[in-house]
């Protein structure tokens, strides 16, 4: 009742303060609401107060401005790069690299760890290679890779949709071998033929799991990416901070990380509103 | 996949079981040690029959139910189920306790899950199962998927699969057990009205004595384990259909027949359960 009350009164805005209103009295709401709000607002100055302390610092020249340029700097680089065309060239270039690794790396890794999950004999055959590969630094097979597929594009597709298809697929295996029994009883009462069982009951039962692979794998694409640019590319953002490392231009390398933090986050959020669509049942 | 062999084309229907299980027998291997679950099972259900079987926790009533489903082979045996000749229906559909209803399907595709299966287009699935989501109550949530639902709701939607299939034979599978007392009254009295318009014949297994009274026509009581047959008791002589449950439940015959059916199911608790059977007997 005291949610219903509250909620006339426009105190509640989040979800996350039911569960407080729940616990706490009716007095003791308003205080811990406000210290919610409180909360928030600290959590978003938090890193501002260390931006401004970071730009004054600068100004006042009592940081090294060759090692930490003031966040202003920073920005100022970013917005010229931008304006050159540099920024998105370089991002594009990686993006392309992302999204073409991650797809065949992930798409065969999701219908490989279905069948392994549902068949013990295809699990009998490909457990031991992934045991024996995934633990393979990914980075340290691009020499490997650079050699086969050339210092191309290839070698980034590949080496990214290597370290993506590792994650996919044990945790795919995981997702269906954790599928409750009684779904698969269902499945054979009814007579269902095993490809109704792969796409009506292993893939939608196994699908937490595999979105969960698909956000490891891509932090890891990230990662490999980034790594793969480093050293053997002509574009990206990885080769572009390397660059800007080489020619002591500091603030770019700072954009460059900004940009590749940026990335990170905004696949985060790609696939968590994936999540949110593929698994509507999915309690959160 | 459990021997069920179809005997299609008799036309002694009335003298013919509608199952005939004979000499079934289930051993399990558990960690190198040998486990009887059954011990030679003959049961002859009737067609049309809402037969009960209730037995201590580990006689073998579930393993009987699973091999009668086809999800588990017996050791030795045979199953034979009766079919109509002039249908395709499938022999035997279970309603699973409420777990069962997929979470990523909406409620008319969980009914229509069996149809799907066999090979029933969308149209022709959704106009077969539509009425048993009119008949089970759930009309407005027809897209709705289960986390929306109640417990209750949910058993309805595992009820209403089973129906929509239209098989030989239902088998339930304590389809009541999870469900809070108030609930599962109203949906016995619920699936004692579909079963009324459809008369199929149900193998019914629950551990609650006072379900298989309300429910059954006739009740088997299995030995604890290996399970065997102990006694067969004939509700339908003291409680005729249609019934009321309430009505059953408030009727002197009813007292009689729990104290009947508990005092031969008490030796088997007992035996069970080494002497602590006192108080367990709630359903």
């Amino acid at each position: 009742m005291s949610i219903a009350s509250n909620a006339e009164a426009g105190e509640i805005r989040q979800p996350v303060h039911v569960t407080n209103v729940l616990v706490e009295g009716e007095t003791g709401n308003r205080r811990r609401i406000s210290r919610a709000n409180v909360e928030r607002f600290i959590s978003i100055c938090s890193p501002l107060f260390l931006l401004a302390i970071w730009e004054i610092a600068a100004q006042t020249g009592r940081i090294d401005t060759r090692f930490f340029p003031a966040p202003s700097a920073v920005f100022r680089t970013a917005g010229t790069m931008i304006q050159s065309g540099e920024l998105w060239a370089n991002l594009s270039v990686s993006l392309v690299r992302i999204a073409v690794g991650f797809t065949i790396g992930a798409v065969p890794a999701v219908i490989v760890g279905l069948a392994m999950g549902l068949f013990s004999p295809v699990r009998a055959v490909v457990q031991p290679l992934i045991d024996a590969l995934f633990p393979i630094p990914k980075i340290a097979i691009l020499p490997l890779f650079i050699l086969i597929f050339g210092i191309g594009e290839s070698s980034k597709y590949a080496i990214i949709a290597v370290a993506v298809t590792f994650l996919v697929v044990i945790n795919t295996v995981a997702g269906v071998r954790n599928i409750e029994k009684v779904y698969l009883d269902v499945g054979r009462n009814f007579r269902a033929s095993p490809l109704m069982i792969f796409t009506d009951i292993a893939l939608p039962g196994a699908l937490p799991m595999i979105i969960t692979g698909l956000k490891l794998g891509m932090g890891v694409a990230l990662l490999v990416l980034v790594s793969a640019e480093l050293v053997g590319a002509k574009s990206g953002i990885g080769f572009m901070l390397w660059q800007s490392y080489q020619v002591f231009q500091i603030e770019k390398t700072y954009v460059w990380l900004l940009v590749s933090a940026v990335l990170g986050f905004a696949s985060a959020i790609l696939l968590n509103g994936m999540e949110r669509v593929l698994i509507p049942w999915k309690p959160r | 996949m459990a021997q069920v062999t179809s005997q299609a084309g008799s036309h002694a229907v009335l003298a013919q079981p509608k199952v005939r299980v004979q000499g079934v027998t289930k051993r399990f291997m558990v960690k190198d040690r040998v486990v009887d679950a059954l011990a030679g099972v003959d049961i002859e259900i009737r067609s049309g029959e809402f037969f009960c079987i209730v037995g201590p926790s580990g006689c073998g009533k579930t393993t009987l139910l699973r091999i009668l489903a086809g999800l588990e082979k017996q050791t030795s045996g045979t199953i034979e189920v009766t079919r109509d000749p002039a249908s395709d229906r499938p022999t035997n559909s279970m309603v699973f306790q409420e777990q069962s209803v997929f979470p990523w399907m909406s409620v008319r595709d969980n009914i229509a899950f069996g149809l799907k299966a066999r090979g029933f287009s969308k149209r022709d699935r959704y106009a077969v199962a539509n009425p048993y989501i009119q008949k089970v109550g759930l009309t407005g949530f027809e897209e709705a998927l289960p986390h929306q639902l109640s417990g209750g709701m949910k058993q309805r939607v595992s009820i209403a699969r089973a129906f929509a299939n239209d098989p030989e034979i239902m088998l339930m599978d304590e389809p009541f057990a999870a469900l809070d007392e108030q609930t599962k009254l109203i949906l016995q009295a619920e699936l004692l009205r579909i079963w009324e318009e459809t008369r199929k014949t149900v193998v019914y297994v629950t551990h609650s004595i006072d379900e298989a009274i309300v429910l059954a026509d006739r009740i088997l009581i299995m030995t604890a384990r290996p399970g065997r047959i102990k006694d067969l008791i004939d509700v339908a002589a003291v409680f005729g259909r249609p019934r009321q449950v309430e009505a059953v439940k408030s009727s002197a015959q009813y007292g009689e027949l729990f104290g009947r059916v508990w005092g031969q199911l008490r030796d088997e608790v007992v035996g069970a359960n080494g002497g602590m059977a006192e108080g367990s007997m709630s359903s």
